[in-house]
């Protein structure tokens, strides 16, 4: 006995060595059972912490990435809404090979494309935006812009061949016809020059029943714009004494301030409207001309 | 700081080190695969004792295990490298110099010869005891050679970095002090 003692003692290191050994060998073999195990859970529980704590860092690098990410897919799923579509008659023949035309009849209305904000600005009175698409990526004047949010951002103004300008919401000479989605009726939406936060929205009639809150989406007559997008909600009622309609102030949805990631729209009808607006003119002209 | 104070930082920053910056590093190679926290075994203080060396060993290993789920994996090689250090030690050093003048190893302490080899020692033991395990039943022969080899020289690098870059104060212990 004294003997196993003494070696034990003699030994000690060596024993502990090979029983730590043990351990490390008989948790690995067992991890996969081991797993669920409450030891480990509680370590998770642990690491799992710092870990979280790290991400939070590596998410503020991977940032950018994933917005871009984000907005890609945004930008493919906007081009999927049915408000992208018209529905054709088919009791007519059109042809059109100019335009998309699925087998369900639908002729692709909108497109959608995303591209980033390169330069923005909030503080002037006339602030514009740019983004790094042009003309060579078929950005072309007099598209609407919309944020990743999909609140209205503003209208292509002019084209370069790899950058456009957007001329923002917060621009004094931008009016857009908006209209109220609870009652829809149309109005002027404009910015008076202070606030990057807030716009006027003039011509809604006092008969409608509004409250704080009820969301603004893009008018129904517009070349630029889809109808029925959000642009934003009201924030304060004013009613104007002197006249019969409200002056409304409307919180924006997208958020000037911080624009990243935007998305453009194009009308794919608009050559076909402009045509057609130019046809009248003419054919209006043309009767206005004393006959020969 | 108290030695065990200190230690424990230093775990913790060796740890995070290796959790969270040399494994998110893009890997170079299969090969190559950058690993520095067993250093924290090497730099103990030289009068811990041989049971208490095992224990930190295991807890080391242990510690990264955990951030890096898989239980034992390091945790092996942790305890073998801090069983032999003692060993490694006294071949190299002569006692009455290093082990009672200074505190914990470091080319200060050894001479830069004598350190590197004792780091490159345990960190072939380290290194070759993990790629072991990890490929559990010996793979091809050449490729864990290769492993282990190209494994060392990289921790041979950042060591020696490391050693230019964070020189430990160390004080001349004298029997006053």
């Amino acid at each position: 006995m004294r003997n196993i003692f003494l070696f034990i003692r003699r030994f000690f290191t060596v024993i502990v060595f090979l029983i730590l050994q043990a351990v490390c060998i008989w948790f690995l073999i067992n991890y996969n059972r081991f797993h669920h195990a409450q030891g480990l859970a509680a370590a998770n529980e642990v690491t799992g912490w710092f870990n979280s704590k790290y991400n939070n860092v590596e998410d503020f690098f991977r940032m950018k990435e994933e917005n871009r990410r984000l907005l890609r897919l945004n930008d493919s799923l906007m081009n999927q809404l049915p408000s992208n579509f018209i529905k054709v008659d088919t009791g007519q023949t059109i042809i059109r090979d100019s335009v998309p035309f699925d087998t369900l009849g639908h002729y692709r209305h909108y497109v959608w494309r995303d591209a980033q904000v390169v330069y923005s600005t909030v503080s002037n009175e006339k602030n514009y935006i740019q983004i790094n698409r042009g003309s060579n990526q078929g950005v072309k004047d007099n598209m609407g812009v919309f944020s990743s949010g999909g609140g209205l951002v503003g209208q292509v103004v002019n084209v370069g061949p790899n950058y456009a300008q957007v001329m923002s919401l917060l621009h004094v000479q931008n009016k857009v016809n908006v209209l109220v989605k609870k009652t829809k009726n149309s109005g002027t939406l404009f910015w008076d020059g202070t606030d990057p936060h807030f716009l006027t929205l003039t011509n809604i009639p006092k008969s409608d029943s509004l409250v704080k809150g009820d969301t603004i989406v893009t008018g129904n007559y517009s070349y630029a714009f889809p109808p029925g997008h959000f642009v934003g909600t009201i924030a304060e009622i004013v009613k104007d004494i002197s006249t019969n309609f409200y002056v409304l102030k409307i919180k924006t949805g997208a958020n000037f301030a911080n624009l990243q990631q935007v998305m453009v729209v194009e009308n794919l009808q608009l050559n076909e409207l402009d045509q057609l607006m130019q046809d009248t003119r003419r054919k209006i002209d043309d009767a206005k001309k004393p006959n020969r | 700081m108290s030695d065990l104070l200190r230690n424990i930082v230093r775990l913790l920053l060796f740890i995070f080190v290796q959790v969270y910056i040399l494994n998110e590093i893009p890997a170079l190679h299969q090969y190559i695969i950058p690993v520095i926290y067993y250093l924290f075994i090497l730099w103990l203080p030289f009068r811990i004792s041989r049971i208490g060396l095992l224990f930190a060993g295991f807890i080391t290993g242990m510690t990264l295990d955990y951030f890096m789920n898989s239980p034992g994996l390091h945790a092996a090689p942790c305890v073998l490298i801090a069983y032999l250090r003692p060993f490694i030690i006294n071949i190299l050093s002569p006692k009455e110099t290093a082990e009672f003048n200074y505190r914990e190893p470091s080319p200060r302490s050894m001479g830069w010869t004598p350190y590197l080899v004792y780091v490159l020692i345990l960190t072939i033991f380290h290194h070759l005891y993990l790629v072991v395990l990890e490929w559990w039943s010996f793979g091809s022969f050449l490729h864990l050679l290769i492993k282990v080899i190209s494994t060392t020289a990289i921790s041979m690098i950042l060591v020696i970095i490391t050693e230019l870059l964070f020189s430990r104060k160390m004080n001349y212990r004298t029997n006053t002090a």
